[in-house]
Order: C-alpha cells, then sequence, then structure tokens
C-alpha cells in the first residue's frame, strides 16, 4: 500500500500550487505525476512517486552512501566498535 | 531501474548478510512495520538468510488489513447507493466486510470503480457533474498528503460533487501500543521508509528513549532491508536504543514539509479503531472541520460503525506480532486470498497472504 517507485522527470507541465505537475519516466513508461509536494524537483531528478504522487526527491548523494558503508564494513570485518 | 536495481545487488547484499552474522550473539526479534517489508522479506527471502535466532515479525502497517469492519461496511452502503461513483484503491475491493465485499458489490451493480490516485477520482467528479464521487480515502502517513492535496483542489474548483470516506491511519501510535500490549516480543523495530519520508522521525525518538527500544527508518529493497536489520541488530548488541535511518535517500529528519504542511491544513488527529488492535487513541486522522462537507459520513448520513470482525479470524494477533498465520487453524484452509475471513489474507501485503504465496512454514 506504502509503495513508492523512483523515476525521472522528463518534463515539467504545470506549475500550478496544488496540481504542479509533470511526466516522469519509470524505465521508459512515462506517467504524469503530481509534483505539488516536491516544487523544488526539476528535469532530471529522481522521485520517488506513491499514488500519481511525488513524495520526494531522492538524494543522489544519500544513494551512494550506504554502499560505501557496506564496503567499509567488509573492509573492517564489522568488528563492533567499542 | 536506477534507484531500485542497484538495491538489488546479490553481492552488496551477502556482504550485508556476512556482516549480520558476524554481529550476532544471541537471539533477537524484530518487527518490521510495515506491510511491504513483510512482502518484500518473504519474496527475496531475506528471513531465510538470517542467523538461527533472528527472528522477524510481521508489523500492522498494512492500511488495508486495519481498516476495520464497520468501515467496510460504510463504503458497501456507499457503492450500492443509486447515483454514487465510489473509488478505491484495487487491495480494498475484496476486504470482507460483516456480509459482503466491494467486488460483490460492483457485480451487483454498485458503480464501483478502482483507481489508481486520488486524482482519477477528482478527474471522474469534474466530467460526472450529476453523479456523486466518494473516494476511499485510506492508509498511512504515506498516502495523507495525495488526499490533502485533491481536498485541497477540489474546495479550490469548488466541486459539490466530490468527497472522502476518511480512515487514515498513523504508525507512532500503533507502535505504543504494541509495546504497551499484553505478550508483546518486539525488541527493534525496521521503522516504515515511505510513512518517515513525509513525516520524517523525530516523533519515533521518544518511543525509542521511552522503551528503551532501537527504531531504524528502513527502504523496501533488499539492500535496504538487510542494512535495517544490520543496523537494529548491531544496537540490540551494543545496548543502544535509537533512532537511526538506513533509508537516507528517501527520508530527511523533518520529511517531507510541504507535504506534512498539506495534511495539516486538510486533517486533524482523531481516535481510530483498527482491525484487529481495537481503538487506539490518536492513531488517525479525519477531516477538520472546514473541510467537514468533503466528509462522506456526513454527506450522506451513514450508519454508526458498529459491525465486528469475524471470530475465527487471528488476524488482531498477527498484525500484534503475536501469533504467526500458521497458527490459525483456517489458514490455507477455510482462509484463502480467493475466499478471505479476514483482510491479513485479503491484502497482498497482508502477513497471511505473503505466507500463503510463498508457502512459508
Amino acid at each position: 500500500m506504502c509503495l513508492a517507485v523512483p523515476g525521472i522527470v522528463v518534463s515539467i507541465e504545470s506549475e500550478d500550487e496544488l496540481l504542479r505537475a509533470g511526466r516522469v519516466s519509470f524505465g521508459g513508461v512515462e506517467k504524469e505525476v503530481n509534483l505539488a509536494c516536491v516544487p523544488e524537483a526539476a528535469v532530471g531528478d529522481y522521485v520517488l512517486v506513491h499514488a500519481g504522487f511525488a513524495l520526494q526527491r531522492i538524494d543522489e548523494e544519500e544513494a551512494r552512501a550506504i554502499f560505501q558503508e557496506i564496503d567499509r564494513l567488509h573492509a573492517g570485518h564489522g568488528q563492533i566498535p567499542e | 531501474m536506477k534507484h531500485l536495481d542497484e538495491y538489488r545487488d546479490r553481492d552488496a547484499a551477502e556482504r550485508l548478510i556476512e556482516a549480520i552474522a558476524r554481529t550476532v550473539t544471541r537471539p533477537w526479534t524484530i518487527m518490521e512495520v510495515c506491510g511491504g517489508q513483510t512482502h518484500a522479506i518473504m519474496r527475496h527471502g531475506l528471513d531465510q538468510l538470517l542467523p538461527g535466532g533472528v527472528e522477524l515479525l510481521h508489523g500492522p502497517g498494512c492500511p488495508v488489513c486495519v481498516t476495520p469492519v464497520d468501515i467496510i461496511d460504510q463504503a458497501l452502503e456507499l457503492a450500492a447507493r443509486p447515483g454514487v461513483i465510489f473509488c478505491t484503491f484495487g487491495d480494498m475491493l475484496r476486504v470482507p466486510g460483516s456480509s459482503s465485499d466491494l467486488l460483490r458489490t460492483k457485480a451487483n451493480g454498485g458503480d464501483v470503480r478502482m483507481v489508481y490516485s486520488p486524482l482519477d477520482a477528482l478527474r471522474l467528479a469534474r466530467e460526472n457533474p450529476d453523479r456523486e464521487v466518494v473516494f476511499f480515502a485510506i492508509g498511512f502517513e504515506t498516502t495523507a498528503p495525495s488526499n490533502a492535496v485533491v481536498a485541497l483542489a477540489a474546495r479550490r474548483e469548488g466541486l459539490a460533487n466530490f468527497s472522502l470516506l476518511v480512515s487514515h491511519v498513523l504508525v507512532p501510535p500503533a507502535l505504543e501500543a504494541l509495546m504497551a500490549a499484553p505478550g508483546n516480543r518486539v525488541q527493534g523495530f525496521l521503522a516504515a521508509g515511505h510513512v518517515c519520508t513525509i513525516m520524517g522521525w523525530r516523533e519515533y525518538e521518544s518511543i525509542a528513549l521511552r522503551h528503551r527500544i532501537p527504531i531504524v527508518v528502513t527502504g523496501f529493497e533488499p539492500v535496504d532491508l538487510l542494512a535495517g536489520i544490520h543496523q537494529c541488530l548491531l544496537q540490540l548488541e551494543q545496548g543502544r536504543a535509537e533512532v537511526a535511518n538506513a533509508y537516507g535517500r528517501a527520508v530527511k529528519p523533518e520529511g517531507n514539509l510541504h507535504a506534512r504542511r498539506a495534511i495539516e491544513q486538510v486533517f486533524e488527529v482523531v481516535d481510530r479503531r483498527w482491525r484487529g488492535l481495537g481503538l487506539i487513541p490518536s492513531s488517525g486522522l479525519g477531516l477538520r472541520e472546514p473541510f467537514a462537507d468533503l466528509d462522506a459520513t456526513r454527506r450522506f448520513e451513514l450508519h454508526e460503525p458498529s459491525a465486528a470482525a469475524p471470530s475465527e479470524c487471528i488476524a488482531g494477533e498477527i498484525l500484534r506480532g503475536v501469533k504467526k498465520p500458521h497458527d490459525c487453524p483456517a489458514f490455507g484452509a477455510r482462509c484463502t486470498p480467493e475466499h478471505p475471513l479476514g483482510a491479513t489474507m485479503v491484502s497482498s501485503e497482508g502477513a497471511c497472504a505473503a505466507h500463503y504465496k510463498y508457502a512459508r512454514p
């Protein structure tokens, strides 16, 4: 139910406060998505979409951080720090 | 697809499983709060890759599952009315009310429409000015902003034929209720990632502190889930009980302030009954007084809710993590996804449906 899918904003169609909308591509499949809750999202940004609404712009730096953490864990063999 | 495929990477998942194995020294019980997480854990078999003694309990985070029977009955009453177009997400169609479900109501002539977004219901209201269009506004905090935005848009457009049957629920009060319940075994929570995308995690800090329990905000893909489990187990082993975020790409400490503002404008916190869990104070959202004309229960003077769940169904204990689906004598026999007794068997995210589909003992 709380499923949300990442997609890339390919166009902004309307700048209305409540019905700000754009086309978002999900691996090539495009849908119109409400962007009212992500006024900062621009073409080329990834957004997380739930029930036709973008919930948040995806933070690219944070997206990479989890893999750096996994590398760190692996290199350090996950010793519990004192 | 970017931001999806890399979190299903086998190598990264194996490294996390190794890290988890090195971390754990004794048995622990963790609850994944969200039904979407339950489904992903079952689908990818993550529960079977954890060290023996680490148990995952399935939480109440399935709005379809916790919507009480009497609200389903109100939906059925509305859907059967002439002149009403009743719009709902697809997974509500087969949830049993006290005597029927929306799919059967549709078969008997009710105008029930399955929609993908509340925006579809808004469009139907614009296109059918001579009909009453009702949207079944269920869900957790994740779904609340979209329903708030359509309420604001309907108000601005002066759409007089659009209303909402609201049964919104909130996660933190449910976690409090679980912790207070007798027989509670939960030692750590994986908080529902997309709920926190909207609300942030600040309101979980007092729960972690008061109940001495680690809470890790966690996503939905295998790498995300394993990272959340690892962080939670690390805290448990170290005797820490903090709120941590293992889903940084989607969750900020304060959540999404634009979305929260929309919720705040339209909804207020109300007491809400949960299917299987009973009344939980301040655990839901209802329309604020200035939006009362959009409230379908008032517009159509619906019957006061009263019904009870079928007695054989143990969904309440399953939603509290006290029992597993196989503890139920009806599981897989008198209760299947085709003929469900309770909502945990209906929703694809319900624990019973997940156990049934992925054949877990």
